[in-house]
């Protein structure tokens, strides 16, 4: 205990023995990148943090993904600010990675850089018909409704249909099919955009289906989310009793895990509770299991749309280690519906001048610190070069599940510069901050700093309070810079 | 008027330096008996304290009477203000702090600068304040977790068999003398919520 204590503190005035402040870098500013800011802050006193992201607002998917109907889950912005505005901190808005600066640059700016930017894409379902109009990511309708400036285009069409069908059962398949099955009265006093309410009290969306390839006993979504869904306001669910049934595999998976087996009993419950037909013009949500898609409908009225999911029953086999995956059937039905939302994993954006393992997503690491390459070797590390969050782990976890990692990425840096691994970088005085803002003025780069940023949060909370809203998001680019240039 | 006016002043200077009493004991976590004052107990500078006042115009009674309406539990001098609490912190340190009944252990960690995480900042919408009660007597007398709280435990890292959130544990007199563990993040933390088995 003692030792450790010693430890820390050498950690600590590292930066003192090193003549030179130590200058980092951290691209990214949702939960991966503050947490990691602030651990840094913490660790190394005298160090000074810079985080930078494409977009004018920080906080990430905080912002963007966590759904406007939970609030007191975006509490932790909170915390985020107080460690932007730390003196020693800065939030630099509106630069992005690979096109206002590149990774080369930056490296030679400062002495460490975390990249902690997530994951902005999808993976891909891969059959035929997937680029059908009416089939969007779930990913792209979530920033949608949360007012992201790239989901603002999205337009999804929710008038022509009373069906939508959503593939996957995780977290964001729920909150989707919250979204679409919420009275609109209790969405319109959330900071959901406009843009999406407007089109959520005129859509003609009745029915939402869940449909997972595997059972009740393997869903992936957690309670909390799962009770409120269940718990909607005058709600018809419907689960079919022989999908609960447990097999001796299902059971050694259930023993094994708290959570599923809560997911399983409130599953199990909600099959059985409530009447067995919806009243009419009752809104519906069918939890459909053991079905994989295996090609889009395309609709004969309405080319290039689509009409329908041609799905696949399934059965599961074991594949060791109580795992247990789905295997096609043979067996097929179609489920007709005017839109598909395609909620079954994110997925990261390679970099240039990085490696990355496109069948994980992730850019190879040990504990965080980057690989030069993907075959895996642990001795080939890039110096000064790390990662945190999904980048790292998959684009998998919750908001807090970035502070463990945030804690094991700057434990690996804290041990790099304690055993003198960056010593090569860190006796060289870096010109940090002020070398990138002046490269950035040179580009015409408009800078977004946090106190521009809290311009722009001001006029949010201003224009939702004239909405009974806690704000109302701007969406556009153009607004946002203009807001945050102005005085 | 005038006797109403000492007894609010009264109050508020027991308050104080009852506070001051255990905020000085989470400083002084390496040396014992550094601040003379932190040895006594509230109840020892209440009794101090209410002698100073006989000098004035102040009936006993009355005393008593605005204690016992600011006292969440209500009622006589034997109830205690605060109840001594012991965090664990990850590294094995001790940290005994007093809290006040009808405090949560997230709001006492953070009032005495203790490392707990509190995203949610005690909203039961996540699970960073999770901590382990250290005996099981103290752990059964505990109220059961709501749905809520066990939904967020689900989530939580390190479960055990004796785990809580700190902000759903409230100070109450029976609780006097609580240890409190605040889990090691592990090196092979796991995601998705699957929680290894408790131990």
């Amino acid at each position: 205990m003692a030792i450790f204590g010693a430890r820390r503190v050498l950690w600590r005035s590292f930066s003192t023995i090193s003549s030179h402040p130590l200058r980092v870098c951290i691209v990214g500013s949702g939960p991966a990148g503050f947490y990691t800011a602030e651990k840094i802050l913490k660790t190394h006193q005298g160090s000074q943090v810079d985080i930078i992201d494409r977009l004018p607002t920080p906080y990430g998917l905080v912002r963007s993904g966590v759904a406007p109907d939970h609030p007191e889950t975006k509490n932790v912005i909170n915390q985020f600010s107080r460690v932007a505005q730390n003196g020693r901190c800065s939030f630099l808005g509106n630069v992005a990675l690979g096109y206002s600066i590149s990774l080369v640059e930056l490296r030679e700016l400062y002495h460490v850089v975390v990249l902690a930017y997530g994951a902005e894409s999808d993976r891909v379902v891969g059959i035929p018909g997937e680029d059908l109009k009416g089939v969007h990511s779930a990913r792209e309708f979530v920033w949608w409704y949360n007012g992201h400036p790239y989901g603002r285009n999205l337009d999804p069409d929710l008038k022509n249909t009373d069906t939508a069908v959503i593939l996957g059962q995780g977290n964001v398949a729920l909150d989707v099919a919250r979204i679409l099955l919420r009275p609109t009265s209790e969405l319109a006093i959330t900071d959901i955009a406009s843009h999406a309410l407007t089109a959520l009290e005129q859509s003609s969306i009745r029915k939402v289906y869940l449909v997972g390839r595997r059972g009740p006993v393997q869903a992936a979504c957690t309670a909390k989310e799962l009770r409120e869904v269940l718990g909607i306001k005058d709600l018809y669910i419907h689960i079919k009793e022989t999908d609960l049934k447990i097999t001796p595999a299902d059971e050694e998976e259930r023993k094994n895990s708290r959570i599923h087996r809560r997911i399983y009993e409130l599953l199990s419950k909600a099959a059985t509770a409530g009447p067995s037909q919806p009243s009419s013009g009752q809104r519906e949500l069918h939890f459909v299991f053991f079905r994989q898609p295996d090609r889009f409908l395309e609709s004969y009225d309405k080319k290039g749309y689509v009409s329908g999911v041609h799905l696949e029953k399934t059965t599961l086999k074991g594949i060791g280690s109580g795992k247990q995956i789905a295997i096609g059937t043979g067996q097929f039905e179609n489920l007709s519906c005017g839109i598909v939302l395609k909620s079954i994993g994110y997925k990261s954006v390679p970099v240039d001048d990085l490696p990355f393992d496109n069948q994980k997503g992730v850019v190879p690491n040990v504990k965080g610190r980057i690989l030069s390459d993907n075959s895996g070797d642990p001795t080939s590390i890039e110096n000064g070069l790390y990662v945190c969050g999904w980048l790292k782990r998959g684009p998998t976890g919750i908001i807090a599940t970035n502070l463990y990692c945030a804690e094991e990425t700057v434990a690996s840096l804290s041990e790099d510069l304690e055993l003198g691994v960056l010593a090569s970088t860190t006796r060289l005085p870096k010109l940090g901050r002020d070398g990138l803002l002046q490269i950035l003025d040179n580009r015409n780069v408009r800078v977004v700093p946090f106190s521009a940023w809290e311009r722009i949060d001001k006029e949010e909370k201003r224009l939702g309070s004239l909405r009974n809203k806690p704000r109302e998001k701007l969406t556009s680019w153009e607004e946002l810079l203009k807001v945050a240039g102005s005085e | 008027m005038l006797t109403s006016r000492l007894s609010r002043v009264g109050f508020r200077i027991i308050n104080e330096l009852s506070r001051g009493g255990y905020r000085c004991m989470s400083r002084t976590r390496f040396r014992q008996g550094h601040c003379g004052q932190c040895q006594r107990s509230p109840v020892e500078l209440l009794s101090e304290t209410r002698a100073f006042f006989q000098g004035a115009i102040f009936q006993k009674h009355h005393y008593f009477s605005t204690l016992g309406s600011n006292n969440t539990s209500g009622g006589g001098d034997e109830q205690k203000e605060t109840i001594s609490v012991t965090f664990v912190s990850k590294d094995g340190e001790e940290i005994p702090i007093r809290v006040p009944i009808g405090t949560s252990m997230l709001e006492a960690a953070h009032q005495n600068d203790i490392e707990l995480e509190g995203a949610c900042e005690g909203s039961l919408a996540c699970s960073t304040c999770h901590v382990i009660v250290m005996d099981m007597e103290h752990y059964n007398k505990l109220e059961e977790p709501s749905d809520e709280e066990n939904d967020m435990l689900d989530l939580a890292f390190g479960l055990t068999e004796t785990s809580r959130l700190g902000c759903q544990i409230i100070a109450r007199p029976e609780l006097d003398g609580i240890r409190l563990a605040i889990p090691a993040a592990t090196r092979n933390f796991a995601v998705d919520g699957y929680v290894a088995k408790p131990h």
